[in-house]
């Protein structure tokens, strides 16, 4: 069976209003950008629907992409064919051959958009229901519950028939709700976070911070693995290096121990806090889940969050750790995630940190060191990589020929 | 000079060696230090099991690196064997395995193992029915191998997998070191647990090669030490090698289809020019063989002499499989289709690769019909 065309429901965006264009037009784009491989495709969109027309393209590789991109409700493998009785009973017998195996039911469905076609719905079902019927050997009608549910579209232009719904990845246009900046740690939690926070339209720019000689050059590496991994939901993604050793030290030589960890949240969070705002974004996300760690009691938020206004996203903040495994094995993030670098969040880890830190007190201990001219010199130093969904992994120089 | 002699080994590809020499002298830290030099290497092997994974479309946790083809059909068959003993003892292979497989076979028969050998019929294609029959609660292996090394038979492991279906305990091992690009086999189907593959008969350098493991399957190791390779080989990997055998693997898939016709073509000729000689019959079956092994028979003229006398022609082919003629052994796969020790002992095997050339048959068969005029004269 050979399809001409995908035709993909849009979902959530429907309910836009006003704003509906915008949202369509940023699908539009996204889908163009993750199918750019594919150069005979072309997409078209109308209010309620966007069509792809492969051209001859294979369809398969295009719906293993079309299922990672968010803002599609479902998709269709469609025949798109002119607006007469023939060839849509053509089309739809030429869809239906492939299910003509013993105990397959079906049904017709019509849905006619367009008025000032001759035949109405229930006249169309029956004709296009018959005629698959006769030129059949197996196949059998059941209204209420059929295997294969053939629609048929009756609109201006044309008319699609389809048989067969893939699940989108529900969700919103990447880039439709502004950008925010993803604090990355390379642990399991914070790459579900930027994913979760993508599928709500956000655009995302991952900050990490990176402690030489304290942690290595394979933990940065886990990093961008993680980042490239967050490409096939938006073509690019930048990420920011930040050198965090120099703050890191300060903080062990300044701090009590049992507050350090406190105050290396609240000095991450400020770092990130200013390169978000160098990179004209207005929120930033994090992988916190309440109760997990010391740092993510509500206490320890209230503490830490002190040092900036900005709106913190935390979509895990209610997740429990198998559910948040879960998103990440489904997002392939995990193993990479698992392997066994430290990372600026354990190498200082003090034997008890406070559950429950007090802001005057962590204000007080800060107030003796000047951790804004490091803050500077750390924002002033971010090394910034920008990956897509089409850069490799490796980051060793050029390498390319040796495979 | 005409190489005929694939199956024994081929010559690398040019860019195998220069990414080979170019990771040998540049990248040469231990994957396993965490230095920055050793992230280098270590990077480099990632990137080669990946690329491995994506060719054989599987993971990349599945791959698990060697030294070639010998111990990955012993890593693969012993490893089971010591896993899974305590499931049973019995385990089953063919009579005419590669002695990678078939040694070691005898080694867990030693060791208290129960061996079937499941014989095959007079064209050299074991039957999935004999293999199911062979098949008792005790039974925890079954090993069979994809193309024959010596005639080029082609196994059905394909039927052999879905019988296979219906026997969750027992683990399936392919030795596909003579399939891989010459005879399609998708190793993610067919219920194929192990599959040994390796690099110097795909234009890769020698002492390389992979089994595939696949995901769940649990292995005793041959080597143990500092538990590189998922702690299934220790020993520090040959990164050279293995960034060599992916590339070669990658070249060799690449051209497969292509390649694949040109040697049948080639086959199909010497075939036809051959079996018209009155003294050669073809060993190898028309149907279901590979597209680059030709066996035959040359009536009276032992194989070993007429080895020589063609590479004083400057072609090259061997007897047998190249491991066994050192052990002036007759081939076993012949034995084992019914051939007599004299006609096992006068046959030939040439082997193709996707290096040769149509106009090179021509020249081949003159050197063979000349030499078998030679030496029939000397030889009675």
């Amino acid at each position: 069976m050979i399809y001409n065309h995908i035709l993909i429901r849009y979902g959530e965006i429907s309910t836009k209003g006003q704003n509906r264009k915008k949202f369509v037009a940023q699908l539009r784009k996204n889908i163009v950008t993750a199918l750019s491989a594919f150069q005979n495709i072309h997409v078209k969109y109308t209010r309620d629907r966007m069509y792809i027309h492969l051209n001859g393209e294979n369809h398969e590789p295009i719906i293993e992409r079309l299922q990672q991109i968010f803002g599609i409700q479902s998709f269709s493998l469609a025949l798109k064919v002119e607006n007469e009785l023939e060839a849509i009973q053509e089309a739809a017998l030429e869809a239906m051959k492939e299910f003509d195996i013993e105990g397959k039911t079906f049904k017709v469905s019509t849905r006619r958009a367009y008025k000032q076609f001759p035949l109405d719905t229930n006249e169309l079902n029956y004709a296009v229901g018959s005629h698959v019927l006769r030129n059949t050997e197996h196949l059998q009608v059941n209204v209420k519950e059929p295997s294969v549910n053939v629609r048929v579209e009756v609109r201006s232009e044309a008319t699609y028939i389809t048989c067969f719904d893939y699940r989108g990845a529900g969700g919103l246009p990447v880039g439709t709700s502004g950008k925010a900046m993803l604090m990355l740690s390379g642990g399991i939690d914070s790459p579900v976070a930027g994913y979760l926070a993508m599928k709500r339209g956000l655009e995302i720019e991952a900050v990490h911070f990176y402690s030489p000689p304290f942690t290595s050059e394979r933990s940065k590496q886990k990093v961008i693995d993680l980042t490239q991994k967050l490409t096939a939901y938006h073509e690019k993604v930048k990420l920011h290096i930040v050198p965090f050793t120099a703050v890191q030290q300060a903080i062990q030589k300044q701090i009590p121990e049992n507050y350090t960890m406190t105050s290396t949240r609240r000095m991450m969070l400020r770092i990130t806090d200013l390169i978000r705002e160098k990179n004209e974004s207005l929120a930033i996300v994090t992988g916190d889940s309440l109760g997990q760690v010391a740092s993510q009691t509500v206490e320890s938020m209230y503490a830490i969050n002190e040092v900036t206004n900005t709106p913190i996203l935390r979509p895990l903040v209610t997740m429990d750790k198998t559910e948040i495994v879960e998103i990440a094995r489904k997002i392939d993030t995990h193993e990479i995630s698992n392997r066994p670098y430290e990372d600026c969040c354990t190498i200082f880890t003090p034997s008890s940190p406070k559950t429950k830190p007090k802001r005057e007190k962590i204000n007080r201990y800060e107030q003796f060191y000047d951790f804004e001219t490091l803050i500077q010199e750390a924002v002033n130093n971010v090394e910034t990589l920008e990956m897509t969904a089409s850069s490799a992994t490796n980051t060793a120089d050029n390498v390319e020929d040796l495979f | 000079m005409i190489y005929l002699d694939n199956s024994a080994t081929t010559k690398p590809y040019n860019e195998v060696i220069q990414s080979f020499m170019k990771v040998a002298t540049t990248y040469y830290g231990n994957p396993s230090s965490l230095h920055q030099f050793g992230v280098q290497a270590e990077n480099l092997l990632s990137r080669s099991r990946e690329q491995v994974a994506e060719l054989l479309h599987v993971s990349s946790n599945e791959i698990i690196f060697t030294s070639g083809g010998t111990e990955g059909n012993n890593l693969a068959i012993k490893g089971v064997a010591m896993q899974y003993k305590s499931r049973g003892q019995h385990i089953i292979t063919t009579n005419i395995e590669h002695d990678s497989v078939h040694e070691p076979f005898k080694q867990l028969e030693a060791l208290g193992f129960n061996v079937t050998y499941v014989p095959v019929d007079s064209s050299g294609f074991v039957s999935p029915a004999a293999i199911e029959s062979a098949m008792t609660d005790e039974t925890i292996l079954v090993s069979v191998m994809h193309v024959n090394n010596e005639i080029g038979t082609i196994q059905p492991i394909e039927e052999i997998g879905q019988i296979l279906t219906n026997y969750s305990k027992v683990l399936f091992h392919v030795d596909h070191v003579q399939g891989i690009g010459k005879v399609p086999l998708s190793l993610a189907d067919h219920k194929i647990d192990l599959c040994t593959l390796s690099g110097h008969k795909i234009h890769g350098l020698k002492g390389t090669g992979i089994l595939y493991k696949r995901n769940g399957v649990q292995l005793h190791p041959l080597l143990s030490g500092g538990s590189q390779e998922m702690q299934h080989r220790s020993g520090t990997e040959n990164v050279p090698g293995i960034v060599a055998f992916a590339k070669a693997l990658r070249l060799t898939l690449e051209h497969a289809a292509q390649n694949q016709q040109k040697m049948q073509k080639i086959k199909a000729e010497l075939v036809d020019k051959l079996s018209a000689h009155e003294r050669i019959t073809i060993n190898t079956p028309a149907e279901h063989s590979a597209p680059h092994i030709i066996n035959f028979t040359a009536q009276g003229i032992k194989g070993e002499v007429f080895v020589h006398a063609l590479e004083e022609k400057g072609v090259f082919v061997s007897t047998t499989s190249a491991c066994s003629s050192k052990r002036k052994k007759p081939s076993k796969t012949l034995l084992a289709i019914g051939k007599n020790y004299e006609e096992a002992d006068q046959s030939i095997r040439l082997s193709l690769s996707g290096l040769n050339d149509y106009n090179e048959v021509t020249p081949i068969v003159n050197a063979i019909f000349t030499v078998i005029e030679d030496l029939k004269k000397v030889m009675r």
